[in-house]
């Protein structure tokens, strides 16, 4: 073993930190997440454990929706991200292709993706758990849909930054929708939050979206006007999506990056 | 189509890439585009595609401003190799022309795709996933997928950088070819002093951002005091002071 060429190789790894604030960002951001998300579950459970009669149920189904979210944002990621790894940036964006149409492709295929990821998952939770996502019944139809506008809006965001900083942004893609979960509501009541958190977990579409989700499950009943509010953050959110990747691009265009992004 | 391009600049940082440039390229011309590496080459490339924002200057192709006009109908009508962008490797090369073909609206894309196979000699590893394929092969893919729409304007940016002597004399006299049955203007990158002089009606020397000469081969030779275009290129990137 020599010294100087465990320096070396280590060195490398150094180098490739301090020269990108992504990657020194994921560094601390996972256990950072880790712990506000379990730590809100923990505290939940604690205080309120009689809550829920059928916890297995809800959390899973929670799950599920989570995933769905989840799978709609990161099956936009990847199918950009692989343009650029694949080195067909260029080819694709000098094609007579509008970014509307880009934008269209992307969040078409999108649904495909995240289709086949989470249908087998969501009949494998039947005879597994006895749980069913579409107990829910016609409004989980609303639900995704709520879901899957959020869910594209943050791959567009993610996208723009990719275009904007190139392939180094890729860690943040992953990282996007871990740093929602907590705000998100997702596993406990919105109650649980602090009050200055809950302000902004209100400004998301996810806390009406889940808070909905458990209403019908423990109550039985449905708030269709919850569930539309959900739709129409989502589409804002979606629209200001929209308008986020256009700056980038034309940014990406004053920069000169779309010539050699990936290098 | 006839491209013109006028007092084009472009910066980054305040640093010129691209400085104060004009120069036209008459339809159905060669043009080579010589010079140093980074002396602007690539960017002026990426202004004439869309994908660079000129900082001022005008581009335009057959009298009409990409940077004006809706630039997609021009798009269409040009197309773009490189050795430095690739095709996705993990598609089949068919899967790939095809995907290109309907991006570029081609009209019955089979047929132009059995086409262009013929032509380039793709045959043989059409079914093959690109990833698979030989640099020489995946040259002569990213040429047939830059033919795919006939484009009237062609940009190539080294076609034969990194082709062993065979294949690189392939794709030469493929292009020779192209040109002599079709009606194309191409503009073309290259460091190949000999791949210019044969394919080449005239050549614009550039470095550090300028057009610093221009005229057919045999004319900057001449001008120069040189043999053959390869000296005239060291001698134009080597001095200090630039030529008039």
């Amino acid at each position: 073993m020599r010294w100087h060429k465990i320096y070396g190789l280590s060195l490398r790894h150094l180098y490739l930190i301090k020269n990108s604030f992504p990657r020194v960002l994921d560094l601390f951001y996972w256990p950072c997440i880790q712990i506000v998300l379990w730590g809100f579950i923990s505290k939940f459970f604690s205080m309120d454990s009689a809550y829920y009669s059928d916890a297995v149920g809800i959390i899973l189904t929670a799950a599920i929706l989570y995933d769905f979210l989840f799978r709609s944002s990161i099956s936009y990621n990847m199918m950009f991200l692989e343009e650029i790894w694949s080195r067909n940036f260029t080819n694709l964006f000098i094609a007579p292709i509008r970014i509307s149409e880009i934008i269209a492709a992307l969040t078409l295929t999108a649904i495909i993706r995240t289709s086949i990821g989470l249908v087998p998952a969501a009949l494998l939770a039947i005879p597994l758990f006895g749980v069913s996502v579409f107990d829910l019944g016609p409004p989980l139809f609303l639900l995704l849909l709520s879901l899957y506008i959020f869910g594209v809006t943050l791959g567009l965001l993610v996208t723009s930054g990719l275009i904007r900083f190139g392939p180094s942004f890729e860690n943040i893609a992953w990282a996007s929708l871990f740093f929602l979960a907590p705000l998100g509501c997702i596993y406990y009541p919105i109650e649980i939050l602090p009050e200055w958190l809950q302000i902004i977990s209100k400004m998301l579409p996810l806390v009406h979206i889940f808070e909905e989700m458990r209403s019908i499950l423990i109550n039985n009943t449905v708030n269709y006007f919850i569930i539309y509010k959900a739709i129409s953050i989502s589409s804002l959110y979606f629209l200001l999506g929209v308008i986020v990747f256009y700056l980038s691009y034309n940014g990406a265009r004053i920069r000169g990056t779309l010539i050699n992004i990936g290098e | 189509m006839k491209i013109e391009v006028k007092n084009l600049k472009k910066d980054f940082n305040k640093i010129f890439a691209v400085n104060d440039i004009s120069f036209t390229v008459e339809k159905n011309k060669t043009i080579g585009l010589l010079g140093p590496n980074g002396c602007g080459k690539t960017t002026s490339i990426g202004m004439m595609l869309g994908l660079v924002k000129p900082t001022s200057g005008n581009i335009l192709i057959d009298d009409q401003d990409i940077n004006k006009i809706d630039k997609y109908s021009l798009l269409a009508k040009m197309n773009f190799a490189s050795p430095y962008i690739e095709l996705p490797k993990k598609l089949s090369v068919k899967q790939n022309l095809e995907i290109y073909a309907r991006l570029y609206g081609v009209n019955n894309f089979n047929e132009r795709i059995s086409e262009i196979s013929s032509d380039l000699g793709l045959d043989s590893f059409l079914n093959k996933k690109t990833g698979e394929l030989s640099s020489g092969q995946k040259n002569r893919v990213s040429l047939a997928k830059s033919l795919i729409n006939k484009p009237e304007v062609l940009f190539l940016d080294e076609p034969t950088a990194s082709l062993d002597p065979d294949i690189g004399d392939f794709v030469r006299n493929y292009i020779e070819d192209y040109k002599s049955k079709n009606n194309i203007t191409i503009l073309l990158a290259s460091h190949n002093m000999k791949e210019v002089e044969r394919l080449c009606d005239s050549v614009i020397m550039m470095k550090k951002g300028k057009i610093i000469d221009s005229g057919t081969c045999d004319e900057l030779i001449k001008n120069h005091g040189r043999i053959n275009l390869e000296d005239t290129f060291l001698k134009i990137a080597r001095s200090t002071n630039e030529v008039a």
